[in-house]
C-alpha cells in the first residue's frame, strides 16, 4: 500500500521537475503508439464499412476471425514480426529490427483487427437504417462506404480509441522487435517493465500513473476536438 | 506548407533521430543492466571510442539467439558451454573473457533449510532439497539458470523430484527475485544483480564463496564472415575497449555500498588452481 503513494509521490516528482528522460520516452510511446493507430484506422474503418456493406461469401468467417484476433497475444505477434524483420529473416534487409519503425509495425498489426471489429459493429447499425435510402439513390459503393463513415465518426473515434489503448498499454511485442534500447526504443511500458525487474517499485509504479494520465490526457483531447458529449446533445 | 506538412510527417515517423555517432548492438544479459555497472561502462565507452552502444537486454540463451540470426553486431554473456557451442558453430571468432563475479545463494533470513553454515556448495544444495523450502528458478535458459541446472546435477539432485518446492518462473532475474521476495523462497542469483537490486524484503545473502560459483562474462563478436552487414569494425573497436586499463579501473572500482560487484579479467587467469 505504502509502495502505490509512493509511486504517486514520484510520478507528481517526475511531472514536476520535466524529467528529461521521462518526456523522452513518454514523447516515443506517443509516437509510436498514435502513428500505429493513425495507420492501423486507415486500415481498418474501410475494411470496417466494407464488410457492413459487401456480401460475399466468407464474410461470416472473415469477421469471425477478426474478432477472434482482437485477443491476439501481443508477444506472439511481436515474435512473428521479429522472424520477419530478424536479418536472417525475408525483411532482413531492410534493417529495421530493434527501431520504432518495427514497433509501430507491430501495433498496427495487433490493433487492425480491434478497430476494424469495433467499426464493423458500429456501421452495421447505420447501414441497416441506411440501406434502402442509399440504394434507391443509386450510391457507387464507394460513396456508401464513405457515407457511412462520416455518418458514423463518432463510433469510429471510439472505435480508434479502443485500438490506442491497446497500443498505448502494450508491452509483449513492442520488447521483442524494439528491445528496450535507452534513448532508441524505450517506452513508457518497456521501462515500467525494466524498473519492475530492478525492483524498483515506486519508479515503476510512477511511470504506470504517467501512463495512465497519458491515456487519459489523449481521450479527452480526441473527445474536445471532435466535439462529442457537448451538453445541447443527448 | 505541404512540404513542410511532409517534412514534419517524416520528422515523426523516423523520430528526427540524426544519428551522427556511430552505432553498435550489444546483446547483454539481464545482470549487465540489472548490476548498474552498464550505466557506468556506456558513457565512458562512449566518450573514450565514440560509439553509441545499443544495448538489447536478454537472458543469455536469448543474446546468442540474437547473435545466430545476426541482428547484433556481439554479444556479452555468461554461460561457458553455451558461448563454446556459439563458437563452434562459426557465429563468433573466439570468446574473449572480460570480467567475472560470483554466483550466490540468497534466501529468507531465518534460513529454514540451514545452508548458512554448509561448507560446500553440495551440502548446501542437499540441504535444501530436503527442507519444507521453496526455491525460485529463473527457467528461461540463461546463463544463471544453466548453472542452477550444473549445480544441481552436480550434487546428483532433480531438484522436481525433492521435498523442496521447486518453483520455475522463466523470467528474468529482476523478476525472479521480485518473485522469490514474496514467496519466501531461496534462489540463485548473480552478485551484482543481488547488491543492486531494491526489493530484497526478507531475503540475504545464506551462501557463496564456492569455486563453482565463479561467475565469467565474455564477450563474442558476431561473425562478420557470415554475416555481412555487420558493424564488425566498432565491435572491435569495443572490444579493445573492454580490455583496455580505462575498463579495468570502471569495472573494478564500480561498487554498491562499499561492496565490488565486478572483477575486470578471467577468473581462470586470476586463480589458476
Amino acid at each position: 500500500m505504502n509502495d502505490i503513494v509512493e509511486g504517486l509521490l514520484h510520478a507528481l516528482r517526475l511531472i514536476v521537475t520535466l524529467d528529461g528522460d521521462l518526456v523522452e520516452i513518454t514523447l516515443r510511446s506517443l509516437r509510436v503508439t498514435l502513428t500505429a493507430t493513425a495507420i492501423a484506422s486507415l486500415i481498418a474503418l474501410p475494411l470496417g464499412a466494407l464488410l457492413a456493406v459487401r456480401r460475399f461469401r466468407f464474410r461470416r468467417a472473415t469477421i469471425a476471425i477478426l474478432n477472434a484476433l482482437m485477443g491476439l497475444p501481443p508477444v506472439v505477434v511481436g515474435l512473428i514480426v521479429y522472424i520477419l524483420f530478424s536479418r536472417s529473416g525475408p525483411f532482413g534487409v531492410l534493417g529495421l529490427l530493434f527501431t520504432p519503425t518495427a514497433m509501430i509495425i507491430a501495433q498496427v498489426i495487433i490493433i487492425v483487427p480491434l478497430i476494424t471489429s469495433i467499426a464493423h459493429q458500429a456501421l452495421r447499425d447505420i447501414w441497416a437504417e441506411y440501406h434502402d435510402l442509399l440504394i434507391s439513390l443509386g450510391a457507387s459503393g464507394r460513396q456508401r462506404v464513405a457515407t457511412l463513415i462520416w455518418d458514423g465518426r463518432r463510433s469510429l473515434i471510439t472505435a480508434g480509441l479502443a485500438g490506442f489503448g491497446r497500443g498505448i498499454g502494450e508491452v509483449g511485442a513492442i520488447m521483442v522487435v524494439g528491445g528496450n534500447i535507452d534513448h532508441v526504443t524505450r517506452v513508457l511500458t518497456t521501462a515500467i517493465a525494466l524498473e519492475t525487474g530492478r525492483g524498483d517499485f515506486a519508479l515503476a509504479l510512477g511511470l504506470g500513473f504517467v501512463l495512465i494520465g497519458l491515456a487519459v490526457s489523449v481521450n479527452l483531447i480526441i473527445h474536445s476536438l471532435s466535439g462529442t458529449e457537448v451538453g445541447s446533445r443527448w | 506548407m505541404r512540404r513542410l506538412f511532409s517534412v514534419l510527417i517524416l520528422v515523426w515517423v523516423t523520430g528526427g533521430a540524426a544519428a551522427w555517432a556511430e552505432e553498435m548492438r550489444l546483446a547483454v544479459t539481464t545482470s549487465f543492466q540489472n548490476s548498474g555497472l552498464s550505466a557506468v561502462l556506456l558513457p565512458a565507452i562512449k566518450a573514450d571510442t565514440g560509439i553509441d552502444v545499443r544495448l538489447i537486454v536478454v537472458g543469455t540463451g536469448q543474446a546468442l539467439r540474437l547473435g545466430r540470426a545476426g541482428d547484433v553486431d556481439a554479444v556479452l554473456v555468461h554461460s561457458r558451454k553455451a558461448e563454446e557451442d556459439f563458437v563452434a558453430g562459426g557465429f563468433a571468432p573466439y570468446r574473449r573473457e572480460i570480467m567475472y563475479n560470483d554466483f550466490v545463494i540468497v534466501g529468507p533470513k531465518a534460513d529454514p533449510a540451514g545452508i548458512g553454515d554448509a561448507d560446500t556448495i553440495g551440502t548446501a544444495l542437499a540441504r535444501l532439497a530436503e527442507a519444507a523450502a521453496s526455491f525460485v528458478s529463473r527457467g528461461d535458459d540463461s546463463g544463471t539458470h544453466k548453472r542452477e541446472l550444473t549445480l544441481w546435477t552436480g550434487a546428483g539432485i532433480d531438484p522436481e523430484a525433492v521435498a523442496m518446492r521447486y518453483l520455475s518462473v522463466g523470467a528474468g532475474m529482476g523478476t525472479a527475485l521480485n518473485i522469490a521476495a514474496g514467496a519466501g523462497a531461496y534462489i540463485l542469483t548473480d552478485r551484482g544483480s543481488w547488491l543492486n537490486f531494491a526489493n530484497k524484503a526478507d531475503l540475504r545473502v545464506l551462501f557463496a564463496g564456492a569455486p563453482e560459483l565463479v561467475n565469467q562474462y565474455a564477450y563474442l563478436p558476431v561473425s562478420a564472415e557470415r554475416f555481412t552487414n555487420l558493424n564488425a569494425g566498432a565491435a572491435m573497436r569495443l572490444e579493445e575497449w573492454l580490455t583496455s586499463p580505462q575498463a579495468k579501473m570502471l569495472i573494478n572500482g564500480y561498487s554498491i555500498d562499499g561492496e565490488q560487484l565486478f572483477r575486470w579479467g578471467s577468473a581462470a587467469a586470476d586463480d589458476p588452481s
